[in-house]
């Protein structure tokens, strides 16, 4: 077992963890984090996506051991209480989901473009996005999603 | 509870401090131990199986300053075994100088591939398709790899043998990727072909590197992606053009040729003729692009 120190959603962890854990596994098993979605399991969906140290990775590749040190953003440390993310929000109105599974990856994804660019162009958003998949919207409401939260980040 | 996601086989994770520690652990350990750079494609392998299960992994992320991306203008662009595919794709220098390796940093797969993935480790895991790869391969980049035999040099176009093979030796370690300042008015460019715009492999991938002087082809050096058991540089194609007046026949001539000397392979993502079709387009493309703007 290797020992880690992390910091997940602002709050500190100092865990024992396998040197063959996944990221995901960690945050899902050891500390009941259950928005962070498995899909594919080897990085190519997205439904993964956490934030580490600012950046968006696929934390289904990403080894628990490699987290040591890190500040860690999930699905669960965006809202504030009861009030939610603005990048949350958008997706809530304008019906940026179906089933969901890859809600919580798309709105991190989204929140790191959006931190960056606030003035996203159509061409941005789908780069910004294209490591994340969804089989069921066709995307053009995820879309409106994002159109809609970099308006209200903007304001 | 049944458990329905994939699991990573067992292994040791090592975390040297130090290039020499790392080589230590490589010494000792040999084939059992793999390098671990940005695990984007280690780290998929390991979980399909498709690799022998390595005893230990040697985790370089622990060694500092190996992230480093330098140009000068002597020495060109020098990119250190940990600098991510995003780091290059936004580094100021590979935007002014190396257009190539732009267009193949943004070409590949995804934001979070390319926040973890390394160049060093896409021209490691020597894939055919390796986007990286026939980029380097034009610009005429070297890589210099460190062992328990010292320091060795050794340029792209030696370094790949095979699919997933490369001349790396299981005690040896990238230590940097040398990209030699372009030639003065030389321009360079990398064109990709796959279905999806995103997370795909190349189907096909043509780079250029070529300088044009009064309408005359000064320079040129044209490398292929994915058409070949490892990315490969075409001189017959690049003989044809070098010291010529540049004409619409002539780049006709050159992208028929280099076509004629690809060996892509028949599978369910392109069949062979398609590739080699593509190729000529790409190639001509590519020329254009490079030689007639
Ligand atoms: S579950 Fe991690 S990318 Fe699909
Ligand atoms: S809403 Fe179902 S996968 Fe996107």
């Amino acid at each position: 077992m290797e020992q880690i120190k992390l910091t997940v959603n602002g709050k500190g962890y100092e865990l024992q963890v396998r040197p063959w854990a996944s990221l995901l596994e960690v945050i899902r098993d050891d500390l009941g984090l259950t928005g962070t979605k498995e899909g594919c399991g080897e990085g190519e969906c997205g439904a993964c996506t956490v934030i580490m140290d600012g950046k968006a990775v696929n934390s289904c590749i990403v080894l628990a051991v490699e987290a040591d040190g890190r500040q860690i953003t999930t699905i669960e440390g965006l809202a504030e209480g009861d009030k939610l993310h603005p990048v949350q929000e958008a997706f809530l109105e304008m019906g940026g989901m179906q089933c969901g599974f890859c809600t919580p990856g798309m709105i991190l994804s989204t929140k790191v473009l959006l931190d960056g660019n606030k003035n996203p162009t159509d061409e941005d958003i789908r780069k910004g996005l294209e490591g994340n998949f969804c089989r069921c919207t066709g995307y053009t409401k995820i879309f409106e999603s994002v159109k809609a939260a970099a308006q209200k980040i903007r304001r | 509870m049944a458990q329905f996601y994939k699991r990573l086989p067992r292994f040791q994770y090592l975390l040297p401090k130090t290039i020499e520690e790392a080589l230590s652990f490589l010494k000792e350990h040999k084939a059992a131990a793999r390098l671990f750079a940005g695990g984007t494609d280690l780290i998929p392998q390991l979980k399909k199986r498709e690799v022998d299960i390595p005893r230990c992994l040697v985790d370089l992320k622990g060694i500092p300053g190996l992230d480093s991306i330098a140009y000068d203008e002597e020495a060109g662009l020098k990119i250190g075994p940990l600098a991510t595919i995003n780091a290059i794709k936004d580094c100021p220098y590979v935007r002014d100088h190396y257009p190539s390796l732009l267009q193949a940093a943004s070409s590949m797969a995804s934001p979070q591939v390319r926040n973890r993935g390394t160049f060093a480790g896409n021209i490691c895991s020597a894939v055919p398709s390796a986007d990286s790869a026939p980029a380097l391969l034009a610009l005429e980049a070297s890589v210099r790899l460190l062992g328990q035999k010292g320091a060795r040099e050794v340029p792209m176009d030696k370094f790949f043998t095979g699919p997933r093979k490369t001349v790396l030796e299981t005690d040896e370690m990238l230590l940097e990727i040398r990209v030699p300042r372009p030639k003065p008015g030389s321009r360079n460019v990398y064109l990709k072909l796959s279905p999806r715009h995103s997370m795909d492999l190349a189907i096909v991938g043509v780079a250029v590197v070529a300088t044009c002087e009064d309408g005359i082809c000064k320079d040129i050096k044209i490398a292929l992606g994915a058409v070949a058991p490892t990315p490969i540089r075409v001189p017959a194609a690049e003989r044809i053009l070098e010291g010529k007046r540049i004409t619409p026949e002539i780049i006709e001539e050159v992208s028929q040729n280099v076509a004629a000397q690809c060996s892509p392979i028949d599978d369910h993502r392109a069949s062979l003729e398609y590739r080699r079709d593509m190729v000529y387009i790409l190639a001509r493309r590519a020329l254009n692009n490079v030689l007639t703007k």
